[in-house]
């Protein structure tokens, strides 16, 4: 292993991205959804549409996080026999566009998996770190130990309801960026991003967080553009399914997808910081 | 005993034996698999919880409520005539199925509700599969004046629709969950989702001795009275400690409730009775720790029904209140280190067990608890007799099979054609 591999990639490109002077979009979508092929290719379309980092979900049987747009979605790439290690496959081919691909894991897949090899094949297949939703880092020793030595991010989340102590313990834990729910709830498109984000990520950053990324309840590009004036990056998942969701055929979904992403990519460039 | 109806003594809440953890882990097991908003309200809880223990007044006001309430202590019955199904042993029942709502699961929602006061909230929430939890919750939070929302799975409110009109008698708003297997454990991911979105209105009612810190400890803590009861009912009654205790599993809150006490009693086998379904074998079944392996779910790591891909699979049983593909931590651990011991019983053998229990001694159990039973039978072929006293065994009548006619009538023929 090489000193470079021990730098994130994923804070790489957000450091990048802030010297230009503006957040990054990060766009989430469940893998299998309409199908393990049409969730890569509506991945790269978003990418191509302007997401700076991609976060792909492993479908599972029980999201307590997910409202019900991923619920549904994840449910249908279950019911057709979506397999954990599909996951690793699109990472694979998400990841040829050159993007950080993060995968977004309920925990118990991984430990199913073995919390080692899961990292040794997400490095493998070119894949980032991971976002632990249901894992804390009071739990999250052994995922501490195999991401340190296969050069991986950890993706923690705080939350409104955060302490400043744990707010310090998960921001030192944390490697990539530190994950900021916006409000109290779970994924979903909302009318208002919560009040509670600025002084969140505030307070992250204050508690030793270098770089904070907020998510939940994000959809439209006024709100990606109000969140970017504070934060380094803007988390989407809700929206970008729903486009896929509703569209009537898979050409429809990449079209959706596209238009979503551009939308988002162009509110993040027009906000002010 | 000197503690009168006015003035009853106050409820022991905390565990007094050595083997007894008090969380966050069990061995290997526990722990807090949930999102960090929970934490700050799993902290609150734990802490505030903490300190009731220590208050003599709560002990007092949760010992007033079971006594003028609740009905306890719940008394024990000795069944001999169904005993005589039972090899040579005597068979002992402790009584939950008397107890107000028809079973154990009102000892914990009462100190839950209490706690619910404690931390200044006004709004409890809970899942439920049969609907015993779901109905003791909504009980609760009549009685305490608390807004009260049950979430149940879709399939569980057909299944068990006079549960969900006892819930709204009682004020009650029962949300039919309809994502994943639309059941029990659909409806603790709900419930779930709308303790993080409202975790400062809200408590929530934990059901079993599952879930995160403190859930396993404190739902534990407060089903113990079954146990420290009947240790001291069985002891005046036979002057010696049973052979062995004999309790149902789903969770696992009525048996963790009676083991209890008993774990440092060596010489006391402790069995835990899951749901076995079609049989282990047939894959039809909800016998955690007998089928399953160890996992995360639910915000605990325990034994738990897995595909090898680490999706929880969908379990079975005639008994809706076992149905669940979950079990406590504490019971993973007690198996592991070999204190206690885990066995499927088939919806058949179960049914079967029923059945006599009905006829031999006029006492209509709940399904799950009829798992117990048919143990007692298994386990009663298997002891031997030392010296003149045949063996004793404690069986915990977990709860009263009112709402399980229909399913009974259903299994076994009863009712005539066209009345149904």
């Amino acid at each position: 292993m090489t000193v470079t591999d021990q730098v994130s990639r994923t804070a790489a490109r957000i450091d990048e991205l802030r010297s230009e002077g503006r957040a990054a979009l990060v766009g989430y979508l469940p893998v299998g959804y309409p199908d393990l092929e049409g969730s890569i290719a509506a991945a790269r379309q978003m990418v191509a549409a302007g997401v700076d980092i991609v976060e792909l979900g492993v479908p599972y049987s029980d999201p307590v996080m997910d409202g019900p747009m991923i619920q549904r979605a994840v449910e249908h790439a279950l019911a057709s026999g979506i397999r954990v290690r599909d996951t690793l496959r699109a990472v694979e081919g998400v990841a040829e566009t050159g993007v950080p691909v993060l995968v977004m894991t309920y925990w118990n897949p991984v430990v199913r998996y073995g919390v080692d090899a899961f990292a040794r094949d997400l490095a493998a297949a070119g894949g980032a770190g991971l976002i632990t939703p249901d894992l804390i880092p009071d739990e999250a020793g052994e995922w501490l130990t195999a991401s340190q030595e296969h050069g991986l991010d950890r993706v923690f989340l705080v939350a409104p309801s955060s302490t400043p102590e744990r707010l310090a313990m998960t921001a030192a834990a944390s490697r990539g960026f530190v994950y900021a729910a916006s409000t109290m709830g779970v994924t979903g498109t909302r009318a208002s991003v919560g009040s509670d984000a600025e002084r969140l990520v505030a307070d992250t950053r204050g508690a030793g967080a270098e770089r904070v990324c907020v998510g939940l309840g994000v959809s439209t590009a006024e709100q990606a553009a109000e969140v970017a004036g504070y934060a380094d990056g803007v988390i989407v998942g809700s929206a970008l399914v729903r486009a896929l969701v509703d569209a009537e055929s898979p050409a429809a979904g990449l079209d959706g997808i596209a238009q979503v992403a551009q939308d988002l990519a162009n509110g993040i460039r027009g906000a002010r910081r | 005993m000197t503690a009168t109806q006015d003035q009853p003594a106050p409820q022991e809440i905390g565990p007094t034996t050595q083997a007894a953890g008090s969380g966050p882990y069990f061995g290997d097991f526990g722990g807090r698999f949930v999102p960090e908003a929970l934490i700050e309200a799993l902290d609150e809880l734990a802490t505030e919880y903490d300190k009731a223990k220590a208050d003599p007044e709560f002990g007092a006001e949760l010992s007033r409520l079971h006594r003028t309430y609740t009905g306890r202590p719940s008394i024990l019955t000795e069944v001999p005539r169904f005993a005589a199904h039972c090899g040579g042993a005597r068979v002992i029942l402790k009584r939950e199925d008397l107890n107000h709502t028809g079973s154990h699961k009102i000892n914990n929602v009462l100190g839950q509700a209490l706690l619910t006061k404690r931390l200044g909230k006004s709004r409890v929430i809970a899942e439920t599969g049969a609907g015993q939890h779901g109905v003791a919750t909504a009980t609760a939070a009549a009685l305490f004046d608390l807004d009260c929302v049950i979430y149940m799975g879709e399939e569980d409110t057909r299944r068990q629709a006079l549960n969900v009109a006892r819930m709204r008698l009682l004020g009650a708003e029962v949300v039919p969950v309809t994502t994943g297997s639309r059941t029990l454990k659909d409806a603790i991911n709900e419930a779930l989702r709308d303790w993080v979105t409202n975790v400062d209105s809200t408590n929530y009612v934990f059901g079993t001795v599952g879930g995160p810190h403190p859930f396993p400890a404190m739902v534990r803590d407060l089903q113990r009275i079954i146990g420290v009861e009947a240790r001291q009912q069985v002891l005046d009654l036979t002057g010696r400690l049973p052979d062995a205790i004999a309790a149902c599993v789903g969770g696992g809150s009525n048996a963790i409730g009676i083991f209890h006490a008993f774990l440092d009693d060596a010489d006391v086998r402790l069995v835990g009775l899951e749901a076995g379904g079609d049989g282990v074998e047939s894959g039809r079944h909800a016998a955690t720790i007998s089928g399953g392996a160890p996992g995360v779910l639910h915000g605990a790591r325990s034994f738990l029904l897995q595909d090898e891909d680490g999706q929880t699979v969908e379990s079975h049983s005639i008994s809706a209140g076992l149905d669940y593909p979950g079990v406590g931590p504490e019971h993973s651990w007690l198996s592991t280190i070999g204190r206690a011991e885990y066995r499927p019983i088939t919806d058949a053998q179960a049914m079967e067990a029923f059945r006599l229990l009905c006829r031999t001694e006029g006492i209509i159990p709940a399904i799950e608890s009829a798992h117990a039973l048919a143990g007692a039978m298994q386990l009663g072929q298997e002891l031997t007799v030392q010296g003149e006293d045949p063996p004793v065994i404690l069986v915990n009548l977990s709860g009263r099979g009112d709402k399980d006619v229909e399913t009974a009538a259903e299994w076994f023929s009863l009712l005539d054609e066209g009345t149904s």
